[in-house]
């Protein structure tokens, strides 16, 4: 019998972030599709244990993360572990959006729009995080593809209304998650949507 | 058994013994006074880290003599370190996941740390990063700083430590002269060393505090552990002047020049 603990809508550009207890599912649905869900894990007990997605692309030997992929801290322990995938290839490579790279990918002209740092740091805070503990992060159906020579983009999204992913926690891990805000770029369609975050156990 | 000479049972002997150590030359070891023109001079072993302070303008040649050399690098403006080096803005933003001449090492706040203005390796990696202890324990048996075959990320602790940070402060490194290319489907391929004498330098843009490790790439494939030594060398030079050609290459770019130099005469009104 699955017990749902925490249901909540994301609105657009929102942040969110919970703790998920060890065994427990966390499940991420694209409600209306083609939505980036940036998202950065810490163990709860010790948040200088955080994602690593150089540990994780080492320890699994590909770019893109879906079913079977074990999310590694910087310290090489399992967070969490992808249990199911209905997109099949989610980044994390891209990183997150802030003020500051916009002006870099965009214009200056961006500098006062909503950006994933600012969710971070703003949901981080409630649990004593600060922007030292700001890393790459993963970005849940965002499609970060790279050509034989290296050209690396963000382009159109695969995932499509209600898709969703389910991650099982290794140990109590903080999730902190920016339903990602961007208005200049193909990871949201142009358009940011909300997303549904469920945490459940068995 | 000790003999009379090297007794060290005294403190006279003790001073005499540590002493007659005074002049001896090695391998690996900073050169000082630094040859004539250069602001540092280091060869650092397979294994081993440094960390170092440079003016903004520093040219930092690193040199893979002997061909299984692998510089993972971080940076961070001196003085400011929350701003560092974020690898994932330098290949997203740049639109490219390889380093090569020509390639800015950019910061979390939208301007460049450094640019690389030489490169004769071509294999370099900004997505898999450095090794963790964890790792190395398993592949090779021991991951420890110094152990046999010592994990990046251990190492990047102490040289850290040495300017005041903490664990909290290493965010995913870069690496040079060992390269990984992604395959169409995501897979990650290694492409080992470029030799001997690969070399590549890079010009500071800002004042940067550097850590390097020198350790064996978290994807070299082979079974043992190889790291060969490093070379490091610092000269004086001037950050890429307006009218340079990095400056220009790309929108993105001169957009990061703007905001650099801003931050750099931010600096300069402070004094």
């Amino acid at each position: 019998m699955t017990t749902v603990v925490l249901d909540q809508l994301v609105p657009a550009r929102a942040g969110w972030s919970a703790v998920v207890r060890r065994g427990q599912l966390l499940t991420i649905t694209d409600l209306a599709g083609n939505q980036a869900v940036d998202c950065l894990l810490y163990d709860a007990h010790d948040t200088t244990v955080r994602y690593s997605a150089p540990d994780t692309l080492q320890a699994q030997g590909s770019l893109f993360l879906t079913k079977g992929s074990v999310l590694l801290s910087d310290e090489h322990t399992p967070l969490m572990t992808v249990l199911a995938d209905d997109c099949g290839r989610h980044d994390t490579v891209g990183g997150a959006c802030s003020k500051e790279s916009n002006t870099l990918r965009y214009g200056h002209h961006t500098w006062s729009q909503h950006a994933c740092v600012e969710n971070f740091l703003a949901e981080g805070a409630r649990w004593g995080l600060g922007k030292r503990d700001l890393v790459s992060n993963i970005n849940w159906y965002m499609n970060v593809p790279v050509e034989a020579d290296g050209t690396l983009g963000i382009v159109d999204g695969l995932s499509s209304p209600g898709l969703k992913v389910v991650l099982r926690a290794e140990r109590d891990v903080l999730v902190l998650v920016s339903n990602c805000p961007q208005i200049n770029n193909p990871c949201n369609g142009f358009d940011p949507t909300p997303v549904q975050m469920t945490i459940s156990e068995d | 058994m000790t003999t009379p000479e090297t007794s060290t049972a005294t403190t006279v002997a003790a001073r005499a013994h540590a002493r007659a150590q005074h002049g001896r030359v090695v391998e690996c070891m900073p050169q000082l006074p630094p040859p004539e023109g250069t602001l540092w001079a280091e060869t650092v072993a397979g294994g081993n880290y440094t960390h170092l302070a440079v003016p903004a303008g520093t040219e930092l040649t690193l040199t893979d003599t002997e061909g299984d050399a692998c510089a993972h690098l971080l940076l961070y403006v001196t003085g400011r370190p929350w701003e560092r080096l974020n690898a994932a803005d330098t290949v997203k933003v740049q639109w490219n996941a390889y380093l090569g001449a020509g390639s800015l090492l950019l910061s979390d706040q939208g301007r460049v740390l450094a640019t690389l203005v030489e490169d004769t390796s071509g294999r370099h990696d900004a997505l898999t990063g450095t090794s963790a202890a964890a790792r190395n324990a398993a592949r090779y048996g021991d991951g420890s700083a110094h152990g046999p075959s010592p994990a990046g990320r251990e190492l990047f602790k102490l040289a850290a430590a040495k300017h005041g940070l903490t664990p909290r402060d290493l965010p995913p490194a870069v690496s040079f002269f060992k390269g990984v290319r992604a395959e169409p489907d995501g897979a990650l391929t290694p492409t080992g060393s470029a030799g001997p004498g690969a070399r590549v330098t890079l010009r500071a843009e800002q004042p940067l505090t550097v850590l390097i490790a020198n350790t064996a790439h978290p994807l070299d494939p082979r079974p043992g552990y190889h790291c060969t030594p490093l070379a490091v060398r610092a000269v004086p030079g001037r950050p890429t002047a307006p009218g340079d050609g990095p400056r220009t290459a790309t929108p993105e770019a001169h957009r990061a020049f703007l905001n650099t130099d801003a931050a750099n005469s931010t600096t300069l009104e402070a004094r």
